[in-house]
């Protein structure tokens, strides 16, 4: 009785030490990552901050540093999410419906595309960069260095991200609802239209707008498929020319400042400007995923 | 589907069966098309009443080895067919193969002979779609869409392209789902919001708005309380006056209450271990439970095994 009281009452100090220090370590990790992050921000808001006004939305880009803004880089960055959304959604939705609902996984060419799918969330963005260059903007669709080559090598590096969270969100939906409207007699389709994509469409929305939200941050595959560095007026079309914000802070950065010209506080607006952006298509998929999201 | 008459004319036997029934038939052959009637034994007319379902030698396997198998009996118009047992003896899985829901299942194979008014349900000519359309079926936990009260039972008219004013079709299902008065005053609100024994007169209901000629229900009350399963279990005797009813149940008590007929399914097995379900007996549901032919049956209806 006595004895056993003891043995739990005596906690070993080399176990507790274990686990403090192991805790500790955990917050020294997460403390390190933050703690970047921080500097970052307190680093880029104070040299972009006085340059966010009016003016450095509505203005092109310039020589001079005091009379550049960022007009033709936002827009080209809108039209580029715009033709990447356009893209993606019809055809991620497309496949995701495919492999949840079609796909015989006993298949073998279906487990192919299983795999193949994981892998290409994974391939660097700037080897989709390359397909673009090769397939869209030369090759067999020869669009041009033009927005619509852009966005679509935008579509399909973030186009397995789609299909993943797509399937997650028709995968989320209880096979019972499946099984209740077939027995109604509904067909497969009819089930699927109906029942199945209304009640993903939270899911699905939220993967699209956090795919879009990595392409939007996407340079390096933009640089290859050509977009332009300095441009003085938006895109007029799916032909036009572009460029984006990640090029034009890229393209700041670049260039080489002076006394006179600092084009360094310029990027830190324009990456504010990103941030922002990011933030609140977060903030929309998250609010998205609370007010619609179907608990079963 | 108008040509089905909502309400049986409760006529003399013979009257019946030589104007309503052959009337219904014919419309069942039109319907689900070309499908051969096959004429045997098992599909003749057992005891008083019409068979709706005739089982032949059915056997029902997810791969190499069957489910269940060896399932002989018919199944009759406007009566309760209880199916008991204990778990894993295949309940389940025949009652899903009366309207082919096993076939969304990949692997899953029925053999024998199925018939449902002497058709071959699982002649290649036959419509999974059509047949479902006809035999609806009521599953173990509820199961209503996340959407509105309204919505939930017009899905079905819907999608069928049934004519007629859907806000009448929808009081007439709740109605015969005896939920009406209870929840005509929130029809615009979320099904997700009713109790779990509402939620399931809700399918029972869903599943009559589309005027189907056989309800299935797979153990419909094992997720409810006492109340509840009342109430489901005088809505099931109701709803016999009009429809033909299988119900799977674990509660023997449920079976004596409310079935006509009861199947008494039993596991085998084999020299490799492996489990398959078998009718033991079928019969009227007061002989199985007062006088069952079989040991076994008697057994698990007195409580000594299950």
């Amino acid at each position: 009785m006595s004895a056993t009281s003891e043995a739990i009452q005596a906690a070993p100090t080399s176990r507790r030490a274990k686990d403090t220090a192991f805790r500790l370590a955990l917050m020294a990790c997460l403390g390190v990552s933050i703690l970047l992050l921080g500097v970052l921000l307190y680093d880029v808001v104070r040299d972009g901050v006085g340059h966010l006004d009016w003016h450095f939305i509505t203005s092109f880009t310039s020589i001079s540093a005091d009379k550049a803004g960022a007009q033709a880089a936002i827009w080209g960055t809108i039209w580029l999410m715009g033709i990447c959304a356009i893209f993606i959604v019809p055809v991620g939705v497309a496949t995701a419906i495919y492999l949840e609902e079609y796909a015989d996984n006993e298949r073998w060419y279906n487990r192919l595309i299983e795999v193949n799918i994981q892998n290409l969330a994974a391939v660097p963005s700037i080897v989709y960069g390359i397909l673009g260059l090769a397939f869209l903007v030369r090759g067999p669709l020869s669009l041009g260095n033009t927005v619509l080559a852009g966005g679509l090598t935008l579509g399909l590096l973030v186009l397995p991200v789609v299909i993943i969270s797509g399937r997650e969100a028709i995968r989320a939906v209880p096979p019972s609802i499946r099984e209740g409207s077939m027995a109604l007699g509904a067909t497969q389709w009819q089930t699927i239209w109906r029942q199945v994509l209304p009640a993903s469409i939270p899911g699905i929305a939220t993967g699209v707008i956090l795919a879009l939200s990595r392409a939007i941050g996407e340079t390096a595959p933009l640089i290859v498929v050509g977009a332009a560095t300095v441009i003085a007026f938006n895109p007029e079309g799916l032909d036009s020319p572009f460029t984006a914000l990640p090029i034009q802070i890229f393209s700041w950065i670049q260039r080489a400042s002076n006394d006179i010209n600092d084009y360094r506080p310029l990027a830190a607006a324009a990456i504010l400007l990103l941030m922002i952006m990011l933030i609140l298509m977060n903030s929309v998929a998250i609010w998205l995923r609370n007010r619609y999201e179907q608990k079963w | 589907m108008p040509e089905q008459p909502v309400t049986e004319p409760q006529d003399s036997q013979e009257e019946e069966q030589e104007r309503g029934l052959s009337q219904r038939i014919g419309a069942r052959q039109d319907a689900i098309a070309g499908a051969p009637a096959v004429d045997g034994p098992a599909a003749a007319p057992r005891g008083p009443r019409e068979a709706i379902f005739g089982l032949e030698e059915v056997q029902v396997s997810y791969g190499p080895k069957p489910a269940v198998r060896g399932v002989n009996f018919d199944i009759g118009k406007n009566e309760i067919t209880a199916l008991i047992g204990p778990s894993g003896c295949g309940k389940s899985t025949l009652i899903r193969c009366l309207n082919r829901m096993n076939d969304l299942i990949p692997g899953a194979r029925v053999e024998g002979k199925v018939r449902y008014h002497g058709q071959d349900l699982y002649a290649p000519q036959v419509d999974a779609v059509e047949v479902r359309k006809r035999i609806g079926m009521v599953f173990q936990k509820p199961n209503p869409f996340p959407k509105s009260i309204f919505d939930n039972i017009a899905f079905g008219p819907r999608v069928l392209g049934m004519k007629g004013s859907m806000d009448e079709i929808v009081e007439r299902a709740l109605t015969q789902g005896a939920l009406w008065d209870e929840v005509k005053d929130r029809l615009k609100t979320n099904a997700f919001g009713m109790s779990g024994g509402q939620q399931q007169r809700l399918c029972i209901a869903r599943c009559l708005a589309v005027n189907p000629d056989v309800i299935l229900m797979d153990e419909p009350c094992s997720a409810l309380d006492p109340i509840s399963t009342g109430k489901i279990e005088d809505l099931m005797m109701e709803l016999k006056q009009e429809y033909s009813i299988v119900i799977v149940t674990h509660n023997m008590q449920q079976a004596a209450r409310v079935s006509d007929k009861t199947a008494f399914f039993t596991v085998e097995l084999d020299d490799e271990e492996h489990r398959s379900g078998r009718v033991v007996e079928f019969d009227d549901t007061e002989k199985i439970f007062t006088n069952p032919a079989d040991p076994r049956t008697e057994a698990y209806v007195t409580g000594k095994v299950g």
